[in-house]
């Protein structure tokens, strides 16, 4: 009986092959219903978004709303980005430099996700111990540059991909 | 569990011959159970009927609710103003839910008092931990769909917890939402799964009865006894009878939420639409979950707070296996019972500061009854079951009875076969 199983023999091909073709239809039907979960044409199709931004005066913000979630357009005043920029960047827990979270020579243009990067709330504008924004829910605190300085976040406000269209114009996506 | 049940009439037997549910029920009302249970276990019954209340209340709710992101709030509304009793319905099922949570406490409160958890009876333990972990899914999900305030920023909160899984986190996010956002997709699944997941709850509670019937109920003195013997008796009417008392109260409570306070366990933010471009100044959870909402909060780091929280529960998995007494039952354990009762003030602070804003004093004791929480698990049960010298055990559950009081000579001595 012993030596009879030892032997690798017809049969045990005939298993392995079974095993293995149910487990690849296995996954093939299995991976369309999860898959069907994720994002669908529609949600894709909301990418991008233009804002009119003629009309922000300097120091103030507006949200818009893209592919359903807040985007803060805050057009800083020279004060703002100074004091963003003045802070030592080892004192940052997620360090990142102002001038790379903004476009090359718009400079007063910060465009960033209104998304809290702890649990996703939206943080409330000009609040906080930093003069940016301050998170209501579980208390992050980020400065004018949208970086996170104190709270239980762990990184900076994300910036999204955006481009300017034209000088009163700015594409989102 | 004999099988010596024959039924009367000739088509009871044809009947039974071939599916035998007559000696099911026999079995079922036959049942020998201890004699000395006491009101705290009179729970599994109301949580039957707490289940029964909200498969019916929402099924009907969900003739006439719309899960879509436009509908759903103006929907709920519908149903309080235009449906024919839909108030009356609504009121129970959200209500109800939150009975749901408090007899569902008891109940767990009640194994941790007598030991219910411990061998053999580990299974029944951990299906119905399974059942509760369906439950905050289920209550989660039902609590999103009216789409108010406090549901979206609930659901963005909640689902935001998995991003904080290194690597594949943002996309399980994605996932769940079917949207870059907490959207109509999120919505509509939600919906799906909470019309689901009461029946997969239903399926566990009969694995969870069944798994008790093997070996019976623990009763208040936690000792194993004879079944059937002169420290039992048939499930039916003794236990019935109690239940159904016990019941009775239960509903005047359940009634008095839902016809003077239908709304003080909920919050007012949800009677506004949901808005994805403003968040409420002061989120919070239903109830039942501020205790681990309040353990998330006192971690100061995203990952570390989400593994705490889920941590914090699934730590109750292996605890049949942390608390190392043999003795099952507090009331012979003089030292158990001082930190049973102290875990149980330190799960009601957490409770409390989770309601609380996060910050100062309260984030300071927060932090405090989260640590305890833990080192009650880890170190309190383990060390205990070594140190504590525990009271001597009764024989039966007549004996202390029909002896008039303590007679050691009656007492086992033998911890080990209890």
């Amino acid at each position: 009986m012993s030596k009879e199983e030892k032997k690798v023999n017809r049969r045990d091909f005939l298993f392995t092959a079974s095993y293995t073709v149910g487990a690849v239809g296995l996954g093939a039907i299995v991976w369309p219903l999860v898959h069907q979960m994720n994002p669908d044409k529609a949600q894709q199709a909301l990418a991008t978004t233009e804002v009119d931004i003629s009309q922000i005066e300097p120091g103030k913000s507006i949200t818009v709303l893209w592919r359903g979630k807040p985007v803060f357009l805050k057009r800083r005043t020279q004060e703002e980005i100074n004091e963003a920029r003045s802070v030592n960047l080892q004192d940052l827990p997620d360090p990142e430099k102002d001038e790379d979270r903004v476009k090359k020579g718009k400079d007063e243009w910060l465009v960033m996700l209104g998304v809290c990067t702890h649990l996703g709330c939206v943080p409330l504008k000009d609040k906080g111990d930093y003069k940016g924004w301050f998170c209501p829910c579980h208390g992050s605190h980020y400065d004018l540059s949208g970086r996170i300085r104190k709270g239980p976040a762990p990184t900076n406000m994300e910036i999204p991909k955006f481009e300017f269209v034209d000088s009163n114009t700015i594409k989102i996506g | 569990m004999s099988n010596e049940y024959t039924p009367k009439s000739k088509a009871g037997k044809w009947f039974n011959d071939r599916l035998p549910l007559l000696t099911l029920g026999s079995h079922l009302t036959d049942y020998p159970t201890p004699k000395n249970l006491n009101y705290w276990w009179t729970f599994g019954g109301i949580l039957t009927f707490c289940l029964l209340t909200q498969i019916i209340t929402g099924i009907v709710l969900a003739m006439h609710y719309v899960a879509h992101a436009d509908l759903a709030f103006a929907s709920v509304e519908h149903i309080m103003r235009n449906v024919n009793y839909g108030w009356l319905i609504r009121y129970i099922h959200s209500n109800g839910a939150s009975m749901f949570f408090l007899a569902v406490y008891i109940h767990i409160f009640r194994s941790l008092f007598y030991g219910s958890y411990k061998s053999p009876r580990e299974v029944i333990w951990i299906i119905g931990l399974l059942i509760y972990l369906l439950m905050m899914a289920t209550a989660f999900m039902g609590y999103v769909l009216p789409w108010g305030q406090m549901s979206f920023w609930g659901a963005t909160v909640i689902t935001s917890l998995f991003s904080a899984i290194p690597l594949v986190g943002e996309s399980i996010t994605t996932w769940l939402w079917g949207a870059y956002s907490v959207d109509n997709p999120t919505l509509n699944r939600f919906f799906s799964l909470h019309y689901l997941f009461p029946f997969l709850i239903v399926g566990l509670v009969i694995l969870h009865i069944w798994a008790l019937h093997v070996p019976g109920n623990n009763n208040p003195i936690g000792i194993d006894i004879k079944k059937p013997s002169k420290d039992t008796v048939p499930f039916h009417p003794y236990i019935t009878i109690k239940d159904a008392f016990a019941l009775l109260l239960f509903l005047i409570i359940f009634s008095g939420f839902v016809f003077f306070s239908p709304n003080v366990l909920g919050h007012s933010d949800n009677y506004i639409p949901a808005n994805p471009l403003v968040t409420p100044a002061h989120i919070v959870p239903e109830w039942y979950l501020l205790p681990f909402y309040a353990i998330l909060r006192s971690v100061p780091d995203k990952l570390g707070g989400v593994i705490l929280m889920f941590g914090s529960i699934f730590i109750l998995f292996v605890l049949p296996w942390l608390d190392t007494s043999k003795v099952r039952s507090a009331v012979f354990r003089p030292m158990y019972r001082y930190f049973y009762w102290i875990f149980v003030v330190d799960v009601l602070l957490l409770g409390y500061m989770g309601a609380m804003p996060a910050e100062g004093i309260y984030l300071a004791l927060a932090r405090i009854g989260t640590i305890y929480y833990f080192l009650h698990f880890i170190v309190v049960l383990p060390v205990l079951g070594l140190l504590e010298k525990t009271d001597p055990i009764p024989m039966s559950i007549s004996a202390p009875v029909l002896s008039s009081g303590a007679d050691p000579a009656l007492a086992k001595k033998d911890y080990d076969k209890i």
